[in-house]
């Protein structure tokens, strides 16, 4: 017996056209909390997805050794029958369902099918007194705060005689108090033997809590580190996160700047779904004519929706603050009025919010400016298919013909198709989310080359990324966002990963 | 390890950028086999009615066919097929309306009322009821569009309440008759203006109904054949020549059949003439509209749609505020057809025209669907119909093989979907 609960060796895992994880180590000694950090992107959660078998054995490569058995998964349901729970950061909880219903949802306390009531509720209870949750187990879940949804899935967790829990981002919509309690509640489960996982962002959070610290980066191991080493500092930790070359990804570039082109002052926004949240707080961005400018943020940062905010009020409620265009204040009350003041937005999710997948690369190309192709309310056809066509060879989109079904093409090509769509409107000031996310390495290489002769044309660009070292290598400036406040510009020249990870990671002041 | 002072640098210059080599462009044996299917699935509806016309022709020992059989298919089904024009629309956006049955009943009560006990000219009670069927059209889309209440519930709602006007307008009786004119333009003919000629063993035939046939044979040449040349001076591509010849023929075929065969009954009825020139309508609105286009663009994805600027709410009140009107011209053909607007007229039509549109290749998702498929559809079911009652068969046979169809439409086209999916 070795005191390892978990050892995965040489995990690789392909998505078409995409290699989320390569030759991926990690080892995790009994009863320790063993976080795990890195870019988004760079492959946490996949990891995750594999230990806990939704990529069931077989669709990876590579081995895993749960208490020292190889174990090959081919359901969720056999790794939590070995007592491997995970908690995904959407909390999967049934939100008219009582805590008791959702601690032994598909886990039933039942007599001959029929649920025993007063059992389920008394060892709801006595799960909810381990968590320290002090309310009552018939309490419905939509009625609990975000923390407690949190500690209810750690109830549930528990029920299942969990041996190794892992959290995906567990602190991310948390307060500070609500943070607290949880990572006390994992130092208490550690003391009763219980290996938590725990995938993080907050650097502070680690330092507190980990024993050790694996890190990946691009899909690959890049090292674990000892907690208890003192040396191991949280800048340590962003250079094992973002120390990369930058090599010949990113095509070299001499911009020529304008004047402002759209100015955005004080832009405050709250959620729609939780009353009274304030995702963006207060943010002053300026764009300029042949800028490419980046926008920088951890996950919740409210990158997106900032963007999206903008752009004729997409996302968020109680929206106020002021937008110029060339100096002028101007109202986006609906994407149509953005799209008329020359604005366009490439969504982060081409599939649900950017492209009609059923319908073929011309209509997509051509429905953000139908107006454009017709005359008294009647689109002409064959203009439709030229334009699309001549996207088509500028864009080098490989398709057979623009008469092709987008939900046909690699990411690639369907993100030509959307910048395509945006390009056509006569946009000048480009709002490009995660323009790259999901595409392989080539493709993004043309993707940045398009970036960069939108501004020669002299337009403005904001692009928004998770890759740091993408907006390193594209942009002009960055601004970096935490929590919804801008928390830095910094430009070209002085921009390094760890200044921007810096600010991206900056705590309210 | 990567220091980090190389890492704001610019990239060496020796290293040649690798534009392109990852993404691997779509196998051309893939594209094609899905192209086969999408033809499979565009021209497999066309096919199924030609095989069941044949079918029950031969059952029914060519009575199917005979000129007075064609001329009562078409006039028995009007009113479904309008409706069926309608309703594709709503499920190309992604909704269903199930009220459209009611509505004929209380459009059909608000015409009689009007014109039988009001005595309103008939003109203007058919523009007072066709404002009717827009008021209520808008009243639903106002609930949908603006409200946010899914199509199922607010339509399940209309079904109900729309009945109900309709008792209360009249009073749990029937009212008729209807003025002559009406009843003409439901189940009339056009009159014979030019006389008849003789057309050797067929006997004799309507002139002006054979003038028009040719007409409409010559209109459907002559826009093909500019349509393809436009195409190719697009350099799209376009069907060989001998193939484009053989589907004109085929078309030109079946038109002047038919007319033929209504020619040598009682000329043209006039709801077929109302009927083509919906058709016609409906099929540039969809094809060639920019309205049609946010139609599909809305169903085919909602938050692309309204992320690119389309106004989702405006399109979507617009097409239930269509729905209302031909709702209403159903009802007025209907109500002049028995002569009578009832109470119960117009009970499960909405289930008529639902499935016409399904059975015509519309997508239960929506974003997919053809004006000419749901009238193909509806034909579908009005062939079946006919042809059952023709051979004597009960009516719980009838309804037994329409629900059967219904169920081999859709599961061939989830079929003919996956196989296009699994093909990527």
């Amino acid at each position: 017996m070795t005191d390892h609960i978990l050892q995965m060796r040489g995990i690789t895992k392909t998505f078409p056209g995409v290699k989320a994880l390569q030759d991926v180590n990690l080892t995790v000694r009994k009863g320790e909390i063993h976080a795990i950090c890195g870019e988004n992107g760079a492959g946490k959660s996949t990891l995750m997805k594999v230990l806990s078998g939704v990529y069931p054995h077989g669709s990876y490569e590579g081995e895993i050794y749960f208490d020292g058995e190889l174990s090959q998964f081919s359901d969720i349901r056999q790794s939590e029958k070995l007592g491997i729970v995970i908690i995904h950061q959407e909390l999967a909880l049934s939100p008219h369902l009582s805590i008791a219903e959702n601690i032994f949802l598909g886990n039933e306390r039942a007599k001959r099918g029929l649920i025993d009531w007063n059992r389920t509720n008394a060892e709801a209870m006595e799960l909810l007194e381990r968590v320290g949750l002090h309310e009552n187990p018939v309490t419905r879940a939509m009625d609990l705060g975000v923390g407690k949804q949190q500690l209810v899935e750690i109830a549930k967790a528990l029920s299942k005689r969990v041996r190794l829990l892992i959290l995906d981002e567990p602190t991310a919509a948390l307060n500070d108090e609500d943070s607290a309690h949880l990572l006390n509640l994992l130092r208490g489960l550690r003391d009763e033997g219980i290996t938590s996982v725990i995938i993080s962002h907050k650097l502070n959070e680690i330092r507190a809590i980990a024993d050790s610290t694996t890190i990946l980066r691009d899909g690959r191991t890049i090292e674990t580190l000892d907690m208890k080493n003192d040396a191991v500092t949280e800048d340590r930790i962003i250079s094992g996160m973002v120390g990369r070359d930058l090599d010949n990804r990113y095509p070299p570039h001499e911009p020529t700047i304008g004047e402002e082109v759209l100015r955005i002052e004080d832009w405050t926004v709250h959620s729609p779904s939780q009353r009274g949240r304030v995702v963006v707080s207060g943010a002053n961005l300026t764009l300029r004519r042949g800028e490419i400018v980046g926008l920088a943020g951890l996950m919740g940062a409210g990158r997106t929706e900032l963007a999206m905010s903008v752009f004729g009020r997409s996302y968020g409620t109680d929206i106020s603050g002021r937008v110029y265009k060339n100096g002028q204040e101007i109202q986006l009350r609906t994407v149509g009025e953005a799209i008329q003041h020359g604005l366009a937005y490439a969504t982060e999710d081409r599939k649900r919010y950017g492209l009609n997948l059923i319908e073929d690369i011309k209509r997509n190309i051509s429905a953000a400016a139908l107006g454009k192709l017709a005359k008294r309310g009647w689109v002409d056809d064959n203009e439709e298919f030229r334009v699309a066509s001549d996207y088509r060879t500028e864009m080098n989109i490989k398709a057979p013909s623009v008469l092709s079904v987008t939900g046909k093409l690699s990411g690639g090509n369907q993100q030509k198709v959307v910048l395509s769509k945006w390009i056509f409107t006569d946009a000048d000031v480009l709002i490009l989310d995660e323009p790259t996310r999901g595409i392989d390495v080539g493709a993004k290489y043309e993707i940045y080359a398009i970036i960069n002769k939108l501004a020669d044309q002299g337009k403005a660009v904001l692009v928004i990324s998770s890759e740091l070292p993408e907006l390193l290598g594209i942009c002009d400036r960055i601004y970096a966002l935490s929590a919804g406040r801008v928390t830095g510009e910094v430009s070209r020249a002085d921009a390094t990963p760890e200044r921007l990870m810096q600010f991206m990671t900056k705590e309210k002041e | 390890m990567a220091q980090m002072s190389s890492s704001g640098q610019a990239p060496p210059r020796e290293t040649s950028p690798a534009p392109a080599s990852g993404s691997l462009p779509p196998v051309p044996a893939a594209a094609s086999g899905g192209r086969f299917s999408i033809n499979l699935r565009q021209s497999g509806i066309y096919i199924a009615f030609a095989l069941i016309i044949v079918l029950f022709s031969v059952v029914t020992d060519g009575e199917l066919l005979k000129p007075q059989n064609i001329s009562n298919i078409i006039v028995q089904n009007s009113y479904i097929l309008i409706l069926a024009i309608g309703m594709i629309l709503i499920i190309i956006a992604g909704h269903i309306d199930l009220s459209v049955g009611s509505v004929v009943a209380l459009t059909g009560a608000i015409a009689a009322v009007l014109m039988v006990n009001m005595h309103v000219a008939w003109p203007l009670a058919i523009i007072i009821t066709l404002v009717s069927g827009a008021l209520i059209g808008a009243w639903q889309g106002y609930w949908v569009a603006y409200f946010g209440i899914p199509a199922f519930i607010v339509t399940l709602g209309g079904l109900l309440i729309f009945r109900a006007l309709t008792l209360t307008v009249l009073g749990n009786q029937g009212i008729g008759p209807f003025p002559d004119e009406v009843r003409t333009l439901a189940n009339g003919f056009t009159s014979s203006y030019l006389g008849n000629i003789g057309l050797g063993p067929l006997g004799g035939a309507d002139l002006l109904t054979l003038l028009v046939g040719l007409a409409a044979v010559a209109s459907i040449i002559g826009t093909q054949w500019r349509t393809r040349q436009g195409r190719i001076g697009y350099r799209q591509q376009v069907d060989a020549l001998p193939l484009f010849i053989l589907k004109i023929v085929a078309a030109v075929a079946v038109v002047m059949a038919v007319i033929v065969q209504l020619a040598r009954f009682k000329n043209l009825p006039w709801v077929l003439v109302l009927l083509a020139v919906l058709v016609l309508a409906y099929t540039l609105l969809t094809n060639r509209a920019v309205f049609g286009r946010h139609i599909y663009a809305i169903g085919g994805n909602l938050n692309a749609a309204s992320l690119s600027g389309i106004k989702v709410k405006s399109v979507t009140f617009w097409i239930f505020v269509n729905m209302g009107v031909l709702a209403a011209l159903a009802g007025v053909i209907f109500a002049g057809r028995l002569n009578q607007a009832g109470p119960t007229a117009g009970t499960s039509f909405e289930l008529d025209a639902i499935a016409a549109a399904f059975i015509g290749g519309a997508a239960v998702q929506g974003g997919v669907g053809k004006v000419i498929g749901a009238i193909t559809g509806g034909l579908i079911m009005a062939v079946i119909n006919n042809g059952m009652s023709l051979i004597g068969a009960p009516s719980e046979r009838v309804l037994l093989i329409k629900g059967l169809v219904l169920l081999a439409a859709v599961a061939f086209d989830v079929w003919t979907k996956r196989r296009a999916g699994a093909s990527t």
